[in-house]
């Protein structure tokens, strides 16, 4: 369970929404791509000119900003922002 | 066989960023080289380097490619970019356009970044993108991507003449037909604590502390050379074709010549002999004798041995006539690039031609008896120049000359 400061100072489980926004936020940085263009929906290859290389790339920056490991076959099939999405929320118990 | 050109010229040095820019100040004689900023460099045997301070990557690269590639292919990107819009940006048959684009080092600042991360972080950590960013060749193969040319394309890495044998290559690939066109450049951007060290070791070095005097070719107390960042591009064309399309022509790039020196793998042959093969090979290939030579941009690294050695080879490849001949060493200004000087130089070398003007040797203060030419001291000179040639020599004993005439129709 990922914890997450709030206003107040007081820690919270991580929301899915909140999760959501950080995942796209360092993917548009490490895309660099604006932050609009990646939505859930979004296609790598198609919306975000993101090639394998840069898949990497991207899942590297992930695991580093949230502390998982996320192994090359469970990246096989990945093909949008949501399917990442998802697999960082299975890794940190996030609930869907 | 056809007659080749130079149409554009991409200078970005520490002197100065495009022809203009560039010209101006290596005429006037303004030093590129500064205190060490890149890095923290307290502690460090030499703190001064040529360093490019106003160039922003992102004028020339997306943000995603600068994010992807070494320093060395942003600087090498806006040379071609530069170089190409300073041609008239040619229409061209892109299988017929080559580039030939050179490095001494290539992406090492890249590389040791990502070696940090496998150190501390773990195999898993590396970037997918070290290799590509890190690779010599990287920059031949992101020009070619930048402007869609896919004729002839390699880069030769060959230390301090990489940039050189760059332009003398592609100037072969146009005057036998197999290509119409090329970019050809150098690139380097090494200033780094590791390079920095390597070089010091070597005693390869200056260490006077004066940023803007530590270069000093030819003078008695020359102590090193400087080491320094950049790139430069020319576009090559084939003679006519460049007629036919009323393009402004700087000069005609008359003979190449190469060759090793077969002696060390840094000291330079002390009489010279590979160095006067190269220059008697250009000069052959241009079908012109040593008398004819009006100017040479040296090497002049500003060491004892390579001045000395340079000075020997040009008075035995040009006999008395090297007394006559105006020689100046522009790394008094921008300092030692590596395998971009060359491709510089030999930019220089064409607007030495083309402008009636040249450029001085800065901080030629104290005569050596072993280096007893016009070195065109300190102050730039105004003169009609037909003949160049320009002179690169790198570590491993490669020597290249390149030759430039005044293009007559």
């Amino acid at each position: 369970m990922v914890l997450k400061e709030t206003r107040k100072g007081e820690m919270h489980p991580m929301t899915m929404a909140e999760l959501q926004e950080k995942v796209c936020s360092i993917l548009a940085e490490n895309l660099s791509v604006p932050e609009g263009q990646v939505t859930p929906e979004a296609r790598f290859q198609e919306d975000l000119d993101a090639d394998s290389l840069d898949l990497v790339e991207a899942v590297l920056a992930l695991e580093e900003e949230f502390g998982v490991t996320i192994p090359e076959d469970e990246m096989e099939g990945v093909r949008t922002v949501g399917q990442a999405i998802n697999l960082v929320a299975q890794k940190l118990g996030v609930a869907a | 066989m056809r007659r080749v050109v130079v149409t554009g010229i991409g200078p970005v040095t520490p002197v100065g960023i495009g022809v203009e820019d560039f010209w101006e100040k290596l005429t006037s004689g303004h030093s590129g080289v500064s205190l060490i900023s890149h890095f923290d460099a307290e502690g460090m045997p030499v703190r001064i380097a040529g360093e490019i301070h106003d160039f922003k990557p992102e004028d020339w690269l997306t943000p995603k490619e600068v994010k992807r590639t070494d320093r060395c292919v942003h600087f090498a990107i806006a040379a071609a970019k530069l170089a190409w819009k300073d041609a008239g940006e040619p229409t061209v048959d892109h299988a017929r356009t080559g580039v030939m684009f050179s490095t001494g080092i290539g992406g090492l600042s890249s590389l040791l970044a990502q070696h940090k991360v496998l150190l501390e972080k773990g195999p898993d950590r590396v970037s997918p993108f070290m290799v590509p960013m890190l690779m010599p060749n990287a920059s031949a193969g992101h020009v070619a991507m930048a402007f869609g040319f896919t004729g002839p394309n390699a880069c030769i890495t060959t230390a301090c003449a990489a940039g050189a044998h760059a332009v003398g290559e592609a100037f072969r690939l146009i005057k036998y037909g197999l290509a119409d066109v090329c970019i050809a450049g150098g690139t380097e951007a090494s200033i780094l604590p590791l390079t920095v060290a390597g070089f010091a070791q070597m005693q390869a070095l200056s260490r006077n502390p004066d940023p803007a005097k530590a270069s000093r070719p030819f003078d008695k107390h020359r102590d090193g050379f400087v080491l320094s960042e950049g790139a430069g591009a020319m576009v090559l064309e084939d003679a006519d074709r460049a007629m036919a399309r009323g393009a402004r022509i700087y000069a005609e790039v008359a003979g190449y010549g190469a060759s090793a020196d077969a002696h060390h793998i840094t000291a330079p042959e002390p009489e010279g002999l590979g160095a006067i093969q190269a220059m008697q090979a250009a000069l052959e290939e241009a079908g012109e004798s040593p008398e004819a030579i009006d100017y040479i941009n040296a090497h002049g690294t500003s060491t004892q041995l390579n001045d000395a050695a340079e000075t020997r080879a040009i008075k035995k490849a040009l006999g008395d006539h090297a007394y006559k001949t105006a020689v100046s060493s522009t790394k008094s200004m921008t300092g030692h690039m590596l395998g971009a000087a060359g491709a510089v130089e030999a930019g220089v070398a064409a607007l030495t031609i083309a402008q009636g003007t040249i450029a001085p040797t800065v901080n030629y203060e104290t005569p050596d008896q072993v280096c007893d030419l016009d070195y065109v001291p300190n102050v730039a000179r105004q003169a009609q120049v037909r003949l160049a040639l320009s002179n690169a020599f790198g570590f491993g004993g490669h020597n290249v000359v390149i030759a430039l005439r005044r293009f007559e129709g």
